[in-house]
């Protein structure tokens, strides 16, 4: 398919993502999507028209270079098309996974003018597996050593990707894990069914081989002050993630069976409480029981459809707004009703009822409808009197959002943050007001995204190795 | 990894261990506490830091077995290895020079307030220690107390040593025979610490007690170990482990510590083995990895 026509190209359909079949899949934790074969993958690529300027590239937080590595995959080069992004996201298996494609690059590529973008996160993917499957070139380039020491706090994705470059450019880089795995919310809060573990530690031990140092089990603050780390590194960089679940504030939030979507996740994630006693962590035991899950978000998602898999007989997603205001991908929200997942939307906790022994038995919902427009222009949900109703429930898990942990600002009192507790940053370079410390990814943002984290990982790795070169200019 | 340098048992199915971790013992303070993973497929459970050396760098942990985890942890000797430690965790205890100050251990709960009472006692108060156990073995650290405390009481529920009687007889009794008390630290069971939070309310005497919820990551990111004081949410891992006692709802801390017990009851029947032969075998692989 050497020499297409931008119009050929054009009428080649877009390629869906072969899938588990829903009732299947909704029983097993195994990957929901199973990727596209090399066929599919250089007919997909085919349709990208190879824009002379590539507005998709705009739309990528990190800016990788969308037409130059889909042209490779045309070709059938995929090790190169692996190596061009890995010159911008340092882990492209992951972001071809999670990340929400449809509001980023592929929302604005021009094929999504007259009919559906160029596939970018699933060719991403690709390329990515293809290259974590079959090759064992190593073509990163590592610079010359420097001599010069990074801490990184905290081994999400902000860090990972910091991490990552920095070792790159010759500076010796250790990271420092509160956790006993490395991977942040990738490792406790998103499920093996969208993001395989293995994926994750495949990328860990590739910027192992590469020479940066994992210490776990290790909590800056608690464990050694951020303080004492700046005597024995030149430089530091704080990506400690917002870790700290908000609930409802409703009465009942204390009854057993009551869980955080950190908590939910994390014990069956992490500890993998699904193979319990195999494992020896405990979770509820959801088997033909009934779940209600509070959020739109990817994380209410991920709770709801983790407690499908547990066998829930009902799951539910309870949602103040509209399905429109969901903040969710599209892809796991379509994902999780074709597993079966009940939506109920316009509706507000008013209260967790337990029994006498404490333990949950039922929520009580007050019905919303869409009142007049706010001065947003959005038309915020009002209570629909005496519409008030009692759903039974075995389980209830909080997805609602997480605040900034307080640890590394209690232990840091220079450290400026917002009244949020995030700290505060100079956007262009990640600066904080702490000379040779650096910080970013969700503990400036508040809860974002993935390849937004990473992005803030890149822009600190620059400024520090700049840093480094020059400790006089900060 | 951290190595078990020293293991042995102190009273019926209460273990001590000495364990290395340097860095640890060198920020370690009275009141804070760890949480550690024996294996693989290990649940992290949190332990109270009885102990440390910074200079030799270990601490010490005091471990009753009571569940899966523990039993497991108790099997352990000297020359072993747990596969994750994480700490010091949680907030300090608050020292200060009270005046007179009584520490109350019911239990294992001796092993967590001794740090606490010894940290006490360098402040300069009068340091009076009262230890709860069910018969005489259960009486534990006596000796220790008795090398950091003005006064000892052991007292045993079937009257086997010491004072015949619950520990809050006994404080109880101290408070009629005129004792002037300033601060009560109360660590044990729930019913306990609940128990003595009823003997001082009325006196005004300033309580603390050392809150143990389930825990999963000991760091405030998933709030499995929250606790109600004073009608308000609290994250025990890192607002604690030490509140009010006259504050604390003990009521909502016992039902939530119930949680799992179906849960906890099954893995620790019909799975003791099938721990013991994966931690065994794990430490097996270690112990190799260790000497090659
Ligand atoms: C369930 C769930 C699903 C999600 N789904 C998506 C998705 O589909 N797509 C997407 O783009 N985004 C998604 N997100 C958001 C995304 O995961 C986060 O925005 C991203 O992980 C933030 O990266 P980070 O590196 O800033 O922080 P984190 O990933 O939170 O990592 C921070 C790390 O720092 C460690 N740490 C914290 N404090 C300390 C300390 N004091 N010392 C040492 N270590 C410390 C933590 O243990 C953690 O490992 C999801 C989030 C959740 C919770
Ligand atoms: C801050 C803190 C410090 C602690 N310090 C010590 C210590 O120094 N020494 C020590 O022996 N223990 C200590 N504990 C208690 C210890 O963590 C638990 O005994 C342990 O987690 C039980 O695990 P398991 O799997 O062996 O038992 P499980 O099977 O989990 O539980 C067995 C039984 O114990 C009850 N239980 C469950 N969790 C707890 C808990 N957190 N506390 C008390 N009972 C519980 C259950 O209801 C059940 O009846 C501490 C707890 C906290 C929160
Ligand atoms: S990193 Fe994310 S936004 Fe950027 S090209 Fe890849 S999938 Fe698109
Ligand atoms: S905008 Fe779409 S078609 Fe154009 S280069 Fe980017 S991916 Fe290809
Ligand atoms: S143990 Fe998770 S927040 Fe305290």
């Amino acid at each position: 398919m050497a020499d297409l026509k931008t119009k050929e190209r054009m009428q080649i359909p877009r390629h869906d993502m072969p899938e588990q079949e829903p009732h299947e899949r909704a029983a097993n934790f195994e990957e929901v999507n199973l990727g596209y074969s090399i066929e599919i993958a250089m007919e997909e690529a085919e349709r990208c028209i190879r824009c002379k300027n590539p507005v998709c590239v705009d739309g990528c937080p990190v800016s990788v270079k969308i037409p130059e590595f889909i042209k490779m995959i045309a070709d059938g080069k995929f090790d190169e098309a692996a190596e061009i992004l890995k010159t911008d996201n340092a882990l492209p298996a992951v972001c071809g996974r999670v990340c929400p494609q449809e509001e980023q690059c592929e929302a604005v590529c021009v094929l999504a003018k007259k009919g559906k973008p160029v596939a970018i996160g699933y060719l991403e993917r690709f390329a990515a597996d293809w290259q974590r499957n079959h090759s064992n070139l190593k073509h990163v380039h590592v610079q010359e050593k420097t001599g010069k020491k990074v801490a990184i706090v905290g081994g999400g994705p902000a860090g990972l990707s910091c991490a990552g470059d920095l070792i790159q450019m010759g500076h010796d880089v250790t990271v420092f894990e509160a956790l006993h795995e490395i991977g942040g919310v990738l490792v406790y809060g998103i499920p093996e069914f969208r993001l395989p573990k293995e994926i994750v530690r495949a990328e860990v031990d590739a910027l192992h081989e590469l020479g940066v140092e994992f210490v776990t089990n290790y909590v800056i603050g608690l464990t050694e002050t951020i303080e004492e780390l700046q005597a024995r590194f030149d430089a530091i960089f704080i990506g400690v993630g917002a870790g700290l679940p908000y609930f409802l504030n409703v009465p009942g939030e204390h009854l057993n069976g009551v869980y955080s979507s950190n908590e939910f996740l994390t014990r069956v994630n992490l500890m993998k409480a699904y193979d319990f006693p195999n494992n020896v962590t405990p979770i509820y035991d959801l088997k033909d029981k009934n779940v209600a899950v509070f959020g739109g978000g990817n994380t209410a998602m991920d709770a709801v459809r983790t407690s499908k898999r547990m066998g829930a007989k009902r799951a539910m997603i309870c949602y103040r707004r509209t399905e429109k205001e969901m903040p969710a991908r599209v892809e796991e929200i379509k994902h999780a009703k074709e597993e079966g997942i009940e939506f109920m939307l316009l509706v507000a906790p008013l209260e967790l009822v337990g029994d006498d022994n404490g333990v949950l038995r039922a929520i009580k919902l007050q019905q919303m409808e869409l009142g007049e427009p706010d001065s947003s222009g959005r038309r915020r949900p009002v209570p629909i009197k005496d519409a008030i109703e009692e759903i039974p429930v075995d389980a209830v898990v909080i997805a609602i959002g997480n605040g900034s942990n307080p640890i590394i600002s209690q232990t840091t009192p220079e450290l400026i943050v917002n009244k949020w507790g995030n700290i505060l940053v100079d956007e262009s370079n990640m600066k904080t007001n702490m000379k040779g410390i650096f910080a970013g990814g969700d503990i400036v943002t508040g809860g974002a995204t993935v390849i937004l984290a990473m992005g803030a990982g890149r822009t600190a790795s620059k400024a520090i190795d700049e840093y480094l070169k020059n400790p006089e200019t900060w | 990894m951290n190595k078990i340098l020293e293991a042995k048992f102190i009273g019926p199915d209460i273990k001590l261990f000495k364990i290395d971790a340097p860095k640890i013992a060198l920020k370690q303070k009275a009141g804070q506490f760890i949480i550690l993973r024996i294996a693989e497929n290990g649940e992290r459970i949190p332990l109270t830091i009885a102990d440390s050396d910074k200079t030799e760098g270990w601490i010490t942990l005091i471990v009753q077995g009571i569940g899966a985890t523990t039993k497991a942890l108790n099997q352990l000797e000297a020359g072993d290895f747990v596969r994750d430690l994480v700490g010091p965790l949680g907030q300090a205890s608050h020292i200060e020079n009270f005046g007179t100050a009584v520490s109350i251990g019911g239990g294992v709960g001796t092993a967590i307030a001794y740090p606490t009472a010894k940290a006490l006692k360098e402040a300069g108060n009068k340091v009076i220690s009262i230890i709860g156990g069910r018969s005489k073995q259960h009486v534990i650290l006596e000796n220790e107390l008795a090398a950091t405390s003005d006064e000892v009481y052991p007292c045993t529920d079937d009257g086997s040593y010491g004072f015949h009687g619950f520990v809050t007889q006994k404080l109880q009794q101290l408070i009629d025979s005129g004792e002037k008390i300033d601060f009560v630290l109360a660590i044990g069971p729930i019913p306990m610490m609940s128990a003595v939070a009823e003997v001082t309310r009325p006196h005004g005497i300033k309580t603390v007690v050392s809150l143990n919820p389930v825990m999963v990551d000991g760091t405030g990111m998933c709030g499995g170990c929250r606790a109600y004081v004073d009608g308000k949410q609290v994250f025990v891992c890192v607002d604690g482990p030490e509140f009010d006692a006259h504050l604390v709802d003990f009521k909502i801390l016992q039902q939530r510590n119930r949680t799992y017990g179906i849960q906890e009851q099954a893995a620790l029947e019909a799975h003791m083995c099938n721990i013991d032969v994966v931690y065994n075998e794990e430490l097996k692989n270690k112990k190799i990895a260790e000497s090659i």
